[in-house]
């Protein structure tokens, strides 16, 4: 008897992801500055949402305190660079990795709250850091600062290679956090991951370390969202604690989007991104209407379809883009029958 | 010396107004096992009704209370039975998804109608007045100290509807086992409805106080809803007093720290907070388990 996750369509799903993925990563060679940009964000956004998803929508930790890990990631990279002179492109892994030790004593406080209290205590933790990166005046206190031009010149000598190289990295950390996600949820830590969020006392009961996994979750959502952070505001090139840490950019957008495509499952924020972004083409003119429509939409979908875009296909077509459900093959086609 | 006296003073009257953000919340709290991510923007709506009835009534603002109160009791009656209640169940994500949704609503809707401007409520002469000194140096305002009584009067009558009226008894029923007291004939649809009801008129009431208080603008909700849940987890689950007690204690921790630095008083809260937190994580006068 042995486990297998993925089947045909599956296979043939990772085809065209790997077809599509080559045409993105040529988008400096078909798409202009403007395309460049907009997919950049496009990506950063899935990968939020994908971290979000999985801290939520797997390990039940239902945060509205992402923000903290942005603008901790973003604030990393200002002070790195400005204030010790590492380069920008080692400070976006270094911003992570920072945040992910950050990330613990803030799990031993906020982990001590439950549920609905967990989410507002991890809001509190993000208004703490946003308030703490307003008292520091070497990176413009409250108005903020912009990144120097000795810092963005180091990158890369020209202004177009500077942003083919910022693209590429927004495409390549995007694939990263995706591809780490799917591993860890393939890894025993996702067999685990899945019986907490069915039932968490069942799960402990059965050996689970509850608490242990979650933290892992935690940790490594940190790492990634505060990487994000770093690399959104590298290319923004100005920070402010109000936009680092702002609520409706880095979380209520991040969970519209999960939920409008599909908690708990891995295509959900990609599906998710991109009907936000449409939804934005079209009526980000409509300006405080279209976050109300926004909300709305978000509100229906919970209420009409809880699964979202995605889990709607999926219940229709039993098709999946990346192969995470076992599948037990009892015995391997050709092979003997076990002996009894 | 008679500084610091006055710092706590004052500090102890604002918490008083935490207490009753804080009331509302950790009422549906016990009976749905909801947290209203849009309590602090229903706290500013109220504000904005109270600032339409005084302008187009000219009544006086707390006159308005007669108005604002039954009109926020009644829309949270309708937002339960119309949307809450779909949401509720073991999963806590669609109360939360859907609270939070409406806050983005509501905080927008508030500033396409009455736009980003900050707006106050005027409540005359009153504003400025204050008590004789009892002690050399420490003032007390008239108005503090009648948002304070408010404050007191609004937990103790919360406390007698829970412990002392049929009301109470169905909340309190439907809290342990919600299942059982459908069992015994209550409608639990109408229960929670009616528990969303009493918390939005806290609201109003809390609303309308903050507006004479000081300057309010669309987007200041998510701040009440902080301090309201700060308040309730340094107070500990399920006890009012304990939570006028936590939004006391949070009030002086912003009013010691805005005295030392005005940047430091929100943060001063939050510090409060976590502190309780990490060393007395079910808070200072626990009643329940949350």
């Amino acid at each position: 008897m042995s486990v297998r996750f993925s089947d045909r369509s599956a296979r043939a799903a990772l085809a065209i992801v790997a077809a599509a993925l080559i045409a993105l990563a040529a988008a400096p060679l078909w798409g202009g500055r403007d395309d460049l940009r907009l997919l950049a964000e496009i990506y950063a956004y899935v990968a939020l949402a994908s971290l979000w998803n999985l801290l939520a929508g797997y390990a039940g930790l239902v945060s509205v305190g992402q923000q903290a890990y942005v603008g901790l990631g973003g604030y990393l990279l200002f002070a790195l660079t400005i204030l010790l002179d590492v380069p920008a492109l080692v400070a976006i892994p270094l911003a992570g990795v920072i945040a992910a030790s950050l990330s613990l004593p803030v799990a031993a406080l906020i982990f001590r709250l439950r549920g609905h209290y967990f989410a507002i205590g991890t809001w509190i933790v993000a208004e703490v850091f946003r308030l703490l990166a307003s008292q520091v005046s070497v990176l413009g206190g409250g108005s903020g600062t912009s990144l120097p031009a000795g810092v963005v010149t180091s990158i890369a000598s020209t202004r177009t290679m500077r942003e083919f190289l910022i693209y590429w990295i927004a495409l390549a950390l995007m694939v990263a956090i995706i591809v780490a996600i799917v591993l860890l949820l393939r890894s025993r830590y996702g067999l685990a991951l899945r019986a907490i969020r069915d039932n968490e006392l069942a799960a402990a009961s059965n050996g689970v370390d509850v608490t242990r996994v979650k933290l892992i979750v935690y940790v490594f959502t940190a790492l990634g969202t505060a990487m994000l952070g770093a690399l959104i505001f590298l290319q923004k090139l100005r920070i402010s604690p109000d936009a680092a840490f702002s609520v409706n950019d880095w979380t209520a957008f991040v969970i519209f989007i999960t939920v409008i495509g599909g908690i708990g499952r891995i295509e959900g924020p990609i599906v998710g991104t991109l009907v936000f972004f449409l939804l934005r083409q079209f009526l980000a003119d409509l300006g405080t209407i279209y976050l109300i429509m926004l909300g709305l939409v978000a509100i229906v979908v919970m209420l009409k379809a809880p699964k979202g875009l995605w889990g709607l296909a999926v219940e229709r077509f039993g098709f999946q883009l990346f192969p995470l459900e076992r599948r037990v093959v009892l015995a391997d086609r050709g092979a003997p029958p076990p002996a009894q | 010396m008679t500084d610091w006296i006055n710092v706590i003073v004052q500090g102890v009257l604002v918490g008083g107004l935490y207490a009753m953000f804080a009331a509302g919340l950790s009422l549906i709290f016990g009976v749905m096992r909801l947290v209203n991510i849009a309590h602090g923007d229903l706290i500013v709506l109220a504000a904005y009704l109270a600032l339409v009835t005084t302008n187009s009534l000219g009544l006086d603002p707390l006159m308005s209370l007669i108005i604002v109160v039954p009109l926020m009791a009644a829309i949270g009656y309708a937002l339960q039975w119309l949307v809450l209640n779909r949401t509720l169940g073991d999963d806590l994500l669609p109360p939360l998804l859907v609270t939070f949704g409406l806050s983005v609503i509501i905080q927008n809707g508030l500033q396409e109608f009455f736009t980003a401007d900050p707006q106050k409520l005027q409540a005359g002469d009153i504003e400025y007045e204050s008590l004789p000194p009892l002690i050399e140096g420490v003032l007390i305002g008239k108005l503090p100290l009648i948002q304070f009584a408010v404050a007191v009067i609004v937990i103790a009558a919360l406390q007698l509807i829970f412990y002392r009226t049929a009301l109470g008894r169905a909340f309190r029923a439907t809290a342990d086992d919600s299942d059982v007291a459908r069992l015994m004939g209550l409608d639990n649809r109408h229960v929670f409805a009616l528990a969303m009801a009493l918390s939005l008129a806290v609201v109003a009431i809390a609303g309308v106080l903050l507006a004479v208080r000081a300057n309010f603008d669309p987007t200041i909700g998510p701040a009440r809803l902080i301090f309201g849940f700060e308040a309730v987890i340094i107070g500990g689950l399920g006890s009012l007093w304990g939570t006028l007690a936590g939004g006391i204690m949070l009030g002086v921790a912003q009013a010691i720290g805005a005295k030392l630095d005005p940047g430091w008083q929100i943060l001063a809260g939050h510090l409060a907070f976590l502190i309780v937190l990490a060393i007395r994580p079910q808070g200072l006068f626990p009643k329940v388990q949350g």
